[in-house]
This record gives C-alpha cells, structure tokens and sequence, in this order.
C-alpha cells in the first residue's frame, strides 16, 4: 500500500531533480546577467502598465530606460519623485521636460451657434459624420463629451457653458483625450505658460464672429501687445509659443474677444 | 522497418494530419506570431525543435519510468515537467544567442510550455505506439519522426500564413476585420485547402 503512493512520488521526484539540475547547469553555461538596473526602475514605474509611453508595458519602458533609449519623463504617469529617483539611478541630470496638461483649444459651447438641431446618437464621433457636426464653427467642439468617456483617470467633466473642463490636478498627460476628440481639440501645453488661446477656428474673422461670440478674429491686437514676441497670429488664428511666453499676460488682458485664456 | 514508413509519418503529420489545421492545436502562437515570415519561420523551429525533443524524452520517460512501475496515470504531469523543461533551456539559449530573436518573440516564447501541439504530440506518442501496454518494435525512431513533423507542419502552417498577412498589410480590409478577425477567417480557409489532403491513403 505505501509503495502504491511512494512510487510516483519517487518518481517523479526523481525526474524534477534531473530536469532542474539540467535547467541549472544549461543557465551556467549558457545564462546571461540581466541588467539589476532593470529591476530597479521597474519597481520605481507605476506598473500600471498603460501603454501611453508608446513601449509594451512598464517593462518594456523600463528596458528602454536601461538602455538609455527613453528618458524618464516619457512615463506620463509617475510622480515628480519617482522620476527624479529614475533620473538619480540613471545619472541623468535632472533637466527635464516640462510636464504638459492637456488643455480644450475651444471656447464656443453654448456660445458657438448652431447650424441645424441634432438628435442623433449623442456622441461627438457620430455627430460629426452629419456635415461636420451641428455647429457653424467647423472646428468648434461639439459638447457630446466622447474626451469624458475616453479619459482614463476622470479628469474631465462637462462644465456649466457646455465645454469640457479638464482638472489639472488629476490630469496626466496620457493622450487619450487627443485621441478621443473628432475635432482635435485638445493639445498638450505646458504647466508653467499661463496664456494660451482658447480657440481652433481656422476661419477668417468675419466668418468666425458669425458662428461663435468666442472665437478668435485674427485682429492681431495680441501680436502687437506682447513683449516677448511670443504670439503669431497665423491663418485667421492666433499662437502663443509656449517656449517664448514669459507670462506677461497683455495679450490676455487686450484680446477682444476674450479667447485668450489663464490657467 | 523500411524507410517508407519514416516518410509516410513525415506526409501524415505536415500535410494530412497538420496539428494547426487538421487537429486545431497550437492556435495561440498560430495567431500571435504569424505578423512576419521573419519570426514566425523562427517560432516554427523553435516548436520543432520542442516537439522533436519532447518526443524523445517521453518516449523514454513513458517506456522506462512510468511503464514498468504502473503510473500511466502520471503522463500528463511528467510530459508538462519535460515539455517546461525544455521550453527553459531553448529560451535561455536563445536569449543568449539570438537577443534580436527574443525580443521578436516576446511572451509567445515561454508560451510554447502551454502550447497544445506540443502536449498534443507527446499523448499522441504514447496512444499510438505503446497500444498494447508495451513500446511497438521501432517506435521510439517513430516518435521522434512523428516529433518532427509535427514541428515540421507547425513551420508550414506559420510560413504560409505570415506570408498572406504580410501581403495583407496592403489589401483594403474593413475596419472591422482588420488585424486578428480576417486572420481567423484566413485559417479556416486554408484549413479547408488543406481537408483536400484528408481523403489519401498512404
């Protein structure tokens, strides 16, 4: 009866001690040292795998910051600190890039006219399949809120005047809100510039004042106001170069229309 | 034994009893690796280089360990310790060798453990050569070839498929379909083709 249950026991005991011994030896000879690195950056990442760094999972990123291929501010995700410690462990200097916020590059919402009444599916993506959407302004945002639905860490929400608003505190700069936007209004502007102009309308000021009570007109009197040369007005639309803009804030304060926004 | 048997197992297992398109097995790799000819032809002969391997081992293991003291019952659990066991050693020596190779397989590659073609080749072993309680005269050669070609059919299936996803990149699939669902509806398409074979006798 005893044999009947030590036998396989044995047996397969026996195999698992040759095979492991085997594994043992073939890694002796054939094993390579991992990077201890590697590790070490994985279990300062946030693991929580989400892709947005463009690499296969936080492994992957970890790899490529090994190997010197990514920097660490390329993870959207973790905090201030864990990338200085990245940063510290890597030898970098800790010049990095400025974290950026996703911002709404449109100011229209109840604002912006609209151009027939829509009651089809209530999503930005199917209302823009009927003739660019229900507004006047072809760039404008349409208000259905797919950005809300296809923001990971809830970030944004529908505010009063019917325009999305992204809370910057939650806000990680992951992109889905880019992505998720039919009309490519969201943009990835810089924490530390204050001013940037809340309006896509490629349109020429006459046409953009008939649409929209707040659009850009392309007046140029922000160009001419501000003292670091850091606003262009370009096809009907005005920019401010958030590598030139030193927050002086007169574009802010002359724009009649009031589309330039502070943060 | 004559050499007509070796070639009658080779033809069985890569073109009529082909283990991803007769048997369905293996299909997860079959799927997930077949993107590029480059890789996936690479894949195909690290699974042949398993299935051969694994063959052998349990072919032993079957007919000198698990025959003589009455554990039959044991061979699913033995055949997993050696099929694992070898899927290790064939990683850490492409990791070392082939680093490009590695990285190109990702997860498929400790996935061949849990990829039923080579299980499925090993039972198939042991249901067909030990029929009668005992190992058939020359059936560990049989094994091996049989081991063999299953990779070998394994290869076939994953070269041929990389080849039509490659030309695919171009073709005007709809949104829908594109990537893994036209890749489904391709494999039973050619699982159909290769029925063709199903009707010889040799």
């Amino acid at each position: 009866m005893i044999m009947r249950i030590l036998t396989p026991v044995l047996a397969m005991a026996f195999l698992g001690l040759i095979f492991g011994v085997g594994l043992a030896y073939t890694l002796k000879i054939f094993g390579i040292k991992l990077d201890p690195k590697v590790f070490r950056i994985l279990s300062m990442l946030p693991g929580s795998n989400c892709g947005a760094c463009g690499r296969p999972g936080c492994a992957g990123f970890a790899d490529a910051l090994a190997r010197g291929e990514a920097i660490p501010s390329g993870c959207v995700v973790s905090t201030e600190d864990a990338r200085t410690a990245i940063s510290e462990l890597l030898g970098l200097s800790s010049e990095e890039k400025a974290r950026t916020v996703a911002t709404l590059l449109c100011s229209g919402g109840v604002r912006a006219k609209d151009k027939y009444k829509y009651e089809g599916i209530a999503t930005c993506k199917a209302a823009t399949l009927i003739f660019g959407g229900q507004k006047v302004c072809s760039f404008g945002c349409l208000g259905f809120g797919d950005c809300i639905g296809g923001c990971p860490f809830n970030a944004i929400k529908m505010g009063s005047c019917g325009l999305p608003v992204v809370d910057i505190k939650k806000c990680t700069a992951c992109g889905h809100c880019v992505k998720a936007c039919p009309k490519n209004l969201y943009s990835m502007l810089p924490r530390s510039v204050g001013y940037y102009v809340k309006c896509s309308s490629k349109d020429p000021g006459a046409v953009t004042v008939k649409a929209c009570k707040a659009g850009c007109i392309a007046c140029f009197r922000c160009e001419k106001a501000c003292p670091n040369n850091a606003v262009k007005v370009e096809s009907n639309l005005s920019y401010i170069d958030p590598g030139k803009c030193k927050n002086a804030g007169k574009c802010f304060e002359v724009c009649p229309t009031k589309v330039i926004s502070r943060r | 034994m004559d050499i007509a048997s070796y070639i009658t197992i080779i033809i069985s297992t890569v073109f009529i009893n082909n283990f991803i398109l007769s048997r369905f097995l293996g299909l997860c790799s079959f799927i997930g690796v077949s993107k590029n000819t480059g890789p996936s032809v690479s894949m195909g002969l690290a699974v042949t280089f398993v299935t051969t391997m694994a063959s052998i081992i349990t072919w032993l293991i079957y007919n000198y360990v698990l025959l003589p003291y009455n554990l039959e019952y044991l061979r699913t659990l033995s055949f997993i310790l050696v099929i694992a066991s070898f899927v290790q050693f064939t990683e850490i020596v492409i990791q070392k060798k082939f680093p490009a190779l590695y990285r190109a397989f990702g997860i498929y590659l400790p996935l061949i453990t849990v990829n039923c073609a080579v299980f499925g080749v090993a039972i198939l072993n042991t249901d067909v050569f030990f029929l009668h309680g005992h190992a058939e005269p020359g059936s560990f050669l049989k094994a091996l070839v049989q081991g063999f070609g299953a990779g070998a059919g394994y290869t076939l299936a994953m070269l041929i498929m990389s080849g039509i996803r490659e030309r695919l990149e171009y073709a005007d699939v709809p949104h829908s379909m594109k990537d893994v669902p036209i890749t489904f509806v391709i494999a039973s398409l050619m699982s159909m083709a290769f029925l063709g074979f199903s009707g010889f006798k040799i």
